[in-house]
Formats: structure tokens, C-alpha cells, sequence
């Protein structure tokens, strides 16, 4: 409250009610001089009908009057103010103790004995006043912060809604998906996505950040677009990680990070790769029952500079039916009402008494569930489970854009080519399929597309250059050599070269996309694979290697081989009325 | 007081003791602890023979000092953990910063 106010004397309006005319003249006259103006009546009842028309700021009452007395009318003049602070004083000449007690008993603030002197009278006046305009102020104020509070209440909930959209989103409904995520009447720091890969598979992050509210759901906007991003055009964890870790370190300010979990799931290769900063262990679970714990092996996210920051994703064989278990802390801490907290003790209980009927998720949540009675109170908490799971009956890349009715580039061509140390160190294809999406006949392909060029260059590379047998990756200690040769050999590439050539035109019913893909590496024998016929038992038996050539095969409309097999050339084909279909829809 | 601070005999070593909860409450009290200090000081250790419990923010005032100090040349010393400060410092892979001990 400001002193102006405070100490602010001007007239105040004051109602006076006596059924002595004489001492309320007297009375009267006498605040009048004063400067106050002054309303009077000879009654309660007329104090009361006063009051309510005229709103006077303070009331002296006589506390025997006819009609109606003193004590009632005060009773009905504080109901009549409400909220409204108006000091009621009562004028009498009684001087017992209890009859004066009385008139403050009835809603009076204080009482002037008569006969009247002047100072005494002047001076209460002045005392109410500032009562009465500090009792504004407060009002004032609590009316303010009450808007205030609603308004920002108000904003929240539409920020919310936003983070709800931004933090828990992408592929959450496919059905391999489990999640809980606490519904908070604020802000958590918690956030999941998920997104199918454009090669197929699944990219998941689960992010904590430090501290709660407004600056935690901040940080998630940038990882969300990153991660969607990213994923759509390809890129796989590693590459989003090191992006996330850079735009976190860059934006957030010392002391605050977030602890998170990247997991790449393959259903192909049964395979999950996972990198853990900073989330309690993960859990990798067999229909079994058998557990293998996912613990955190990274600092989080947003403290090391990128140069410091170790992306590389931990691989794992999983095949149908295992599921991985993801968690934040807030879940270790949910806690019983002695404040025995879940703990990992309590993770590690659960999943030893797992069947092989449970779900780990159903037993997870049973199991906080019990232990709080309610979940819902928990701290922002985070239980992600995913199902490794056959590939069809999973949710497919939407089409992320329609397809634009501006014509794209329609005849191009380019050459990429990688050589030496770079293949090893960098991925093409997210720019190759960046450049193929530029033609909107394309871009609703760019599953297909992707494949393409993925099947294309990891044979090259893996098989072409670096000359892996994929029989390794059919038993799970081939598959750890594999990719530790795969390292191994990577550093010695000098030399080597992948070259892609694309080449696009327009047909009159479509288009027509020619991919050539060249490699240093000594070739293969195609004549003998392209002479079994490829629904033979011969085929099937062999796998060939593992080139990926019957899924090339089935994309493409053409694939042919060139020198000792390490120059592929695959033609694919876009038809303009699947585009015009799609347009209408 | 929660946090006590005393140099070390050689004068260049502050030593920073934390009792009870090592949470968001002790945010200014950790700072102040470190801040305006003697310019000698090259070393510090963060005593968390009394620290019942850790969280993330705690977490993120451990980066703050060193920060402070000086970053990846920072000499910080954690020492005297109990199991479940110690398991949180290296679930977040603390030890990749600091010496803890």
C-alpha cells in the first residue's frame, strides 16, 4: 500500500443514526466542520435502507433507538458490506462493561461515549480511516493477484496443452507401445517420442530434465523438433543424439541437462541399440522372463561439448516378443506414504517375480500402484515399454508432406562420392534422400526410397568394401564380431570409395528414378545369384550373402549388375495418378 | 547452517560441507559458499559425509562450480558418499567430471 493512500484524510461520507435530535445535531455539525459530509436518520431501519443506497464509509449507530435498535442495525449493515470494510462505532451513554461489550458482540468496531468531545471523536475517525483504506488496499491487491494467478493459471494450461502435444507424441499408439506418463497439473520435465524410421525400425527418446515447471518443458521443444526432424530425413540415433547434446549445450544454461535414453530398434536385424545419460537402468526382457539390465553409461545430455560427447549407441540382439523397459527417476522415487520409496530394489523384485505370461509394463505399474495407492500423486514419472515386434503390423511413416502441386526438379542428375576415412565417419544418406525428396512425385516414397539407397550403400560398404559375411549376424556372437570387425575395419579404408549417381526424369505417366551405385571393392558373383531363380530353395537357402537384394528387387522395377558386381544400377518408378489420388484425398 | 565451508592447511583447497539434503533449498547457500572466495583457492572438495540425499539439481550445482573453477581444468574433489548419493552421482556418470572418492 503507498503512504498517499494511507495517510490519505479527505471528507469521508458518514451516516449517523440517533433518535435524539439534539445530539445529532450536535454531532452532526460538528463532522460537517470537520469536512466530512454527513447523511442522518432517527432509526435503525432508516440507517439500514441508507446504507444500502448511499454506501456511506463509516457508520456511527446510537445503540438504543425505536423502530429498530443499534445491535440490529449493525448485524444488517455487515451483512449488507459484505467483503467491505466499514467501521461501525456506536454512540451511547451507557457505561456498564457489559452493555458496552454488547455493542461490539452485535458487529461494532469500537464505541464514543456521550457527551461528545470533539478530539476523541476526530481522532477515531482518523484511526477507521486508515483501518478502512488499509482493508482496501489489501482488497485491491488480493483482487489483483487472484487475476493475476487466473491469468497465469489460464496460460499455463494452454502451454500445456502445447508441451502435451510437443513432449508425448509421434508413434505412441502403435501397438508395440506402452507408456505412462503422470498427468501433472503443471509442467513435468519428462518428455517421449517416438518415430518410425523411414528404412523401417524405430527410434525412441525418453528425456528427464533437470528441475520441474516452465524451464524443464522449455528444453523440450528443440529436442522434439530435432528428433522428428531428423528422424523423418533418415538420420539415425547417433546423429540425432550428438545434434540434441549440441543444441542443449548451446541453449541451456549451466547446471541445468537432460537425462535421457536413445533407443534404435531394428526388426529386421533383431536388434535394439541403446545409449543411456543419465536415466536409471533400462531393462531388456525375454518372454521368459530373463532381464538384462540397460544401465546409463553417458553423462546426460547438454554437458559435454560436442567434441567430448560420445554418441555411440550400444547394440543388443532382440528378436519378436522381447520388450525394453525405460524409466525415469521419478519413478524410482514414487514412495509409500512413510516415504519408503520403489527404488531399484523394487524394480529388481518385480521383474525377478515376472512370469512368463506378465507384462513387465502391467507389472510395473501394479507394483508403484500397490506401493502409493494412487500413481497419479507420483513426482513427473515416465514408464516407456517397447515390444519388439514383427514389422507389418506397425504404424507407418505418415506422409509427411502432401504432395505439393508446384512442380519439383524433374531432370537432374549428381554424383556423390565418398573415399577413405569418411566412410567411415559419415552416412550419405540422409542427403541422397534429402535430394531425392525434392521431387513431390517422390516424397510419399521416401520409405521406399530410403530402403533403396540403404540396402544399396550397406552392401556396398559392409559387404563391397569392408567384406563382412553377414552369415556372422545369423548367431548372436557372430553378430558381436561382426560389428566389432566392422569397426575394426572401417579404419582401414583409404583408398575406397562408394560413388552414387541418381538420375531423375519425368515420364509422361510418372517418373523414372535411376540409381547407380559403385564401390572399390573386388565385387561378387551376381551370375551365379542371378541364374538361381529367386523363389528357389537354392535362394532361399543361401540368403545370398545377405545382400538385400530380394527386398532390392521387390522396390525396384529394374536392378541390374555391372563389372564384377560392384556397380549396381536399380531403376524406380513413380506413377503420376497415385500422386493425383493422393492429393484428392 | 546446512553448509559449512573451511580452507584446507595449504590455504588453496576449500573444503565445502553439505549436512542433510543436498536439494534445490540449498541453492544460494552452495553458491555462496564458493563465490567470493580467496583468490589462492585452486582446489575444492565437496564433503558429503552428512548428505542424506542428492537430486538432479544438486546435480546441476556440482556443474555449476565447476564451471566456476574453471571447467574441464577444474580440481574438484567429492568425497565421502553414501550408497545412495553415490549411485546417483554415477547413474548420471558423475565421474566422468569429477574426482569422487
Amino acid at each position: 500500500m503507498d503512504d498517499s493512500t494511507a495517510s490519505y484524510n479527505g471528507p469521508l461520507r458518514i451516516l449517523i443514526a440517533d433518535d435524539s435530535d439534539s445530539d445529532r445535531l450536535i454531532l452532526k455539525t460538528l463532522l460537517t466542520r470537520l469536512g466530512h459530509e454527513v447523511l442522518d436518520v432517527a432509526n435503525g431501519l432508516d440507517a439500514v435502507s441508507t446504507f444500502q443506497r448511499e454506501a456511506p464509509d463509516l457508520v456511527l449507530l446510537d445503540a438504543l433507538m425505536p423502530i429498530m435498535d443499534g445491535m440490529e442495525a449493525a448485524r444488517q449493515i455487515r451483512l449488507l458490506a459484505g467483503e467491505r470494510l466499514v467501521p461501525l462505532i456506536f454512540l451511547t451513554s451507557l457505561s456498564e462493561a457489559g452493555a458496552l461489550a454488547h455493542c461490539l458482540d452485535a458487529g461494532g468496531d469500537d464505541f464514543l461515549g456521550k457527551p461528545y468531545n470533539r478530539i476523541i471523536i476526530e481522532a477515531k475517525i482518523k484511526a477507521f480511516n486508515r483501518m478502512r483504506l488499509m482493508h482496501q488496499a489489501l482488497s485491491d491487491q488480493r483482487d489483483l493477484i487472484r487475476e493475476r494467478n487466473r491469468q497465469l493459471t489460464e496460460e499455463q494450461e494452454i502451454a500445456k496443452r502445447v508441451f502435451d502435444n510437443v513432449a508425448h507424441s509421434g508413434c505412441l499408439d502403435a501397438s508395440n507401445i506402452r507408456y505412462h506418463a503422470s498427468p501433472q497439473s503443471i509442467f513435468n520435465g519428462d518428455v517421449l517420442f517416438a518415430s518410425p524410421r523411414p528404412a523401417g525400425g524405430m527410434l525412441v527418446f525418453v528425456g528427464d530434465f533437470t528441475g520441474h515447471g516452465l524451464p524443464a518443458a522449455i528444453g523440450a521443444m528443440p529436442i522434439a523438433e530435432i528428433f522428428y526432424g531428423m528422424v523423418n530425413k533418415g538420420f539415425n540415433g547417433q546423429d540425432v543424439l550428438r545434434e540434441i547434446n549440441q543444441k542443449l549445450k548451446r541453449i541451456l544454461p549451466t547446471g541445468m541437462f537432460c537425462c535421457g535414453a536413445m533407443i534404435e530398434a531394428d526388426f529386421k536385424l533383431n536388434q535394439i541399440q541403446i545409449w543411456n545419460g543419465g536415466l536409471p537402468d533400462g531393462w531388456l526382457i525375454r518372454p521368459s522372463g530373463a532381464h538384462l539390465a540397460l544401465p546409463s553409461r553417458h553423462l546426460p545430455l547438454g554437458i559435454l561439448s560436442p567434441d567430448q560427447f560420445n554418441a555411440e549407441l550400444e547394440r543388443v540382439v532382440a528378436g519378436p516378443g522381447d520388450r525394453v523397459l525405460m524409466m525415469t527417476d521419478g519413478f524410482l522415487e514414487s514412495a509409500d506414504r512413510d516415504g519408503r520409496v520403489f527404488g531399484e530394489k523394487g524394480v529388481m523384485e518385480t521383474l525377478d517375480q515376472l512370469g512368463a505370461d506378465d507384462h513387465p509394463f502391467d507389472a510395473m505399474m501394479s507394483a508403484i500402484h500397490q506401493l502409493t495407492g494412487n500413481p497419479e500423486d507420483g513426482d513427473d514419472l515416465t514408464l516407456f515399454c517397447l515390444e519388439m515386434a514383427a514389422e507389418g503390423g506397425l504404424a507407418t511413416l505418415p506422409d509427411r508432406v502432401e504432395p505439393s502441386a508446384l512442380a519439383g526438379p524433374a531432370e537432374w542428375r549428381c554424383t556423390y562420392e565418398i573415399r577413405g576415412q569418411t566412410l567411415g565417419e559419415f552416412s550419405p544418406l540422409p542427403l541422397l534422400l534429402h535430394i531425392c525428396m525434392e521431387v513431390p512425385g517422390l516424397r510419399r516414397k521416401s520409405g521406399e526410397i530410403y530402403t533403396l539407397l540403404a540396402e544399396l550403400y550397406n552392401n556396398a560398404l559392409e559387404h563391397g568394401i569392408l567384406a563382412l559375411p553377414s552369415e556372422w549376424k545369423h548367431s548372436p556372437e557372430g553378430f558381436g564380431r561382426y560389428y566389432q570387425e566392422r569397426n575394426r575395419r572401417l579404419l582401414d579404408v583409404e583408398g575406397h570409395y562408394i560413388r552414387f549417381t541418381l538420375q531423375h526424369s519425368l515420364k509422361p505417366e510418372g517418373g523414372r528414378l535411376c540409381v547407380v551405385c559403385e564401390d572399390s571393392g573386388p565385387g561378387f558373383d551376381f551370375q551365379s545369384y542371378l541364374s538361381t531363380a529367386p523363389d528357389s530353395a537354392a535362394a532361399s537357402n543361401r540368403r545370398y550373402a545377405g545382400r538385400g537384394l530380394g527386398l532390392l528387387s521387390r522396390l525396384a522395377e529394374t536392378i541390374r549388375f555391372h563389372g564384377q558386381g560392384n556397380h549396381v544400377e536399380i531403376v524406380y518408378k513413380w506413377q503420376l495418378a497415385r500422386t493425383a489420388e493422393k492429393r484428392d484425398d | 547452517m546446512p553448509i559449512q565451508t573451511r580452507c584446507d592447511d595449504d590455504g588453496q583447497t576449500l573444503v565445502i560441507r553439505i549436512e542433510g539434503r543436498f536439494d534445490f533449498s540449498t541453492h544460494q547457500a552452495f553458491r555462496d559458499a564458493y563465490e567470493h572466495n580467496d583468490p589462492d583457492i585452486r582446489n575444492y572438495t565437496v564433503d558429503l559425509s552428512d548428505t542424506t540425499y542428492l537430486d538432479s539439481s544438486a546435480l546441476g550445482m556440482l556443474l555449476l562450480l565447476r564451471d566456476y573453477a574453471g571447467g574441464d581444468s577444474a580440481r574438484i574433489v567429492i568425497e565421502n558418499c553414501n550408497n545412495d548419493v553415490r549411485r546417483i552421482l554415477s547413474i548420471s556418470n558423475f565421474e566422468q567430471l569429477f574426482n569422487i572418492r
